[in-house]
């Protein structure tokens, strides 16, 4: 039997008035069924509970475009559940916050684009920067933690020093700054999207020194962008270890790019049991432990530090998940990581709403 | 270290896990599984004792000297910023 999971990442729904063009939804939008209702979504919580799960990130697309997000927080509140919001902000009234706190909110994380203005709003695709800066406010007025996160790429990692000061002044507890991983509309804008090794050398002793100025005023985490890194990162702390998500239409994923590994099938909650697709699901066994390993991760003495890898991220480059993730400098496939720039527009993030319900 | 008066991050919280039948640290986007010395010391953390004062109390509990594990307990903990110096 595996370890129960403690982490889950509910997608509530892929509607969003954001259209950045790095998110990891899939690109084929329009092609997901109807969302799960609120019952399906209690249903799934209280088994995800019983099973282990302790944090409950609640995202999307946008979550809070669910009318019935409340219900689903106090639920999660109600089974024992460490509930974070994860936004754009956009549409975190006051009296919605309140109503949020109130049956059982605790965390807060909202999105900010860039430092500057006309950038953050040319990524994001839409007017957002005061609505954002509203939505932080409130959020600090009603005393949820509060975690600012940026998400960073070529248009704005020379602005790393000025997004800490807004995160600072903001009044975040935790910043999360992470660097673009390339899934889902990211792949598709990899050559816009991907920074230069100059922009990431002169990125770093920024982060250092305000980590060391801000210790215990605000946790920052800085994720490292794995296509300029020698080794993968040791994806989801493991397949089927840790963390699972369940997508809006009610499949389980072993992380939210999986989607895009068209050699496994995700079972869903509306015909089979949570614990039973942690335990039992073939898409969850397939790459848990290192049996499934084939060389150069077989043998290598990582295996157990990275896991081979990110399996989405050998499935859409190498065709076979099995393979070690290619930014590996030992795989065979490791000329496939491709860093090269281009001044190209951003294909948006779109999504038509007449697939989605609720 | 020994006089830093130890408290739960503001933004972190025991609770207890029924499925594994142990207390655990809460905390936004992390959960840290403790054993029940662990959430002994950490009850003991109120931001009005020492590390050495904390330290008296378990010795004295356990009739031997365990300051020195405390106090790398709670340094670890300061280290990860969950636990600070009220």
């Amino acid at each position: 039997m595996p370890k129960p999971p403690t982490t889950l990442l509910a997608e509530l729904t892929y509607r969003c008035p954001l259209h950045c063009p790095y998110c990891s939804n899939p690109v084929d939008l329009a092609r997901a069924a109807a969302e799960l209702s609120t019952d399906d979504w209690k249903r799934v919580l209280s088994e995800a509970r019983a099973l282990g799960v302790l944090q409950l990130g609640l995202s999307g697309g946008e979550p809070m475009l669910r009318k019935d997000l409340e219900d689903i927080i106090e639920h999660a509140r109600a089974v024992g559940l460490y509930s974070t919001l994860v936004t754009s902000g956009l549409g975190l009234t006051a009296p919605r916050a309140r109503r949020l706190k109130d049956v059982g909110l605790e965390h807060v994380q909202i999105s900010f684009q860039d430092s500057d203005p006309s950038v953050a709003e040319h990524i994001a695709g839409i007017r957002s920067v005061d609505k954002k800066r509203a939505a932080a406010a409130i959020v600090k007025e009603l005393d949820f933690a509060f975690s600012v996160n940026v998400v960073l790429h070529r248009a704005n990692l020379d602005h790393i020093g000025e997004i800490i000061e807004l995160a600072a002044s903001l009044g975040a507890d935790r910043l999360e700054l992470a660097n673009t991983q390339y899934y889902g509309w990211a792949y598709e804008n990899r050559a816009a999207l991907i920074p230069t090794k100059e922009q990431l050398d002169a990125a770093e002793p920024i982060v250092d020194a305000a980590v060391k100025r801000y210790r215990g005023r605000m946790q920052i985490v800085y994720v490292l962008p794995d296509y300029y890194q020698q080794y993968p990162k040791p994806c989801m702390g493991g397949w089927g270890n840790v963390y699972l998500v369940v997508a809006p239409d009610g499949r389980v994923l072993p992380c939210q790019a999986a989607w895009q590994i068209e050699s496994l099938a995700f079972d869903n909650v509306r015909e089979r049991s949570l614990s039973w697709i942690w335990e039992e699901s073939d898409a969850f066994r397939a790459f848990r432990g290192d049996a499934w390993m084939q060389e150069p991760c077989r043998s290598c003495e990582r295996k157990h530090l990275d896991f081979g890898g990110c399996r989405c991220q050998a499935f859409q480059l190498t065709g076979d998940a099995r393979n070690a993730d290619p930014v590996c400098i030992k795989s065979p496939q490791h000329h496939l990581i491709d860093i090269t720039t281009a001044d190209v527009p951003y294909r948006y993030r779109v999504f038509e709403h007449a697939a989605a319900s609720t | 270290m020994n006089e830093v008066k130890p408290r739960l991050w503001r933004l972190a919280r025991v609770d207890f896990d029924p499925v594994r039948q142990r207390p655990v640290l809460l905390y936004p986007e992390g959960a840290m599984f403790l054993n029940d010395t662990g959430a002994e010391i950490l009850a003991l953390c109120d931001g009005q004792r020492t590390v050495d004062e904390i330290a008296a109390v378990l010795s004295a509990k356990y009739g031997a000297d365990v300051t020195k594990d405390v106090t790398e307990y709670l340094s670890a903990l300061v280290e990860r910023e969950l636990v600070v110096d009220a």
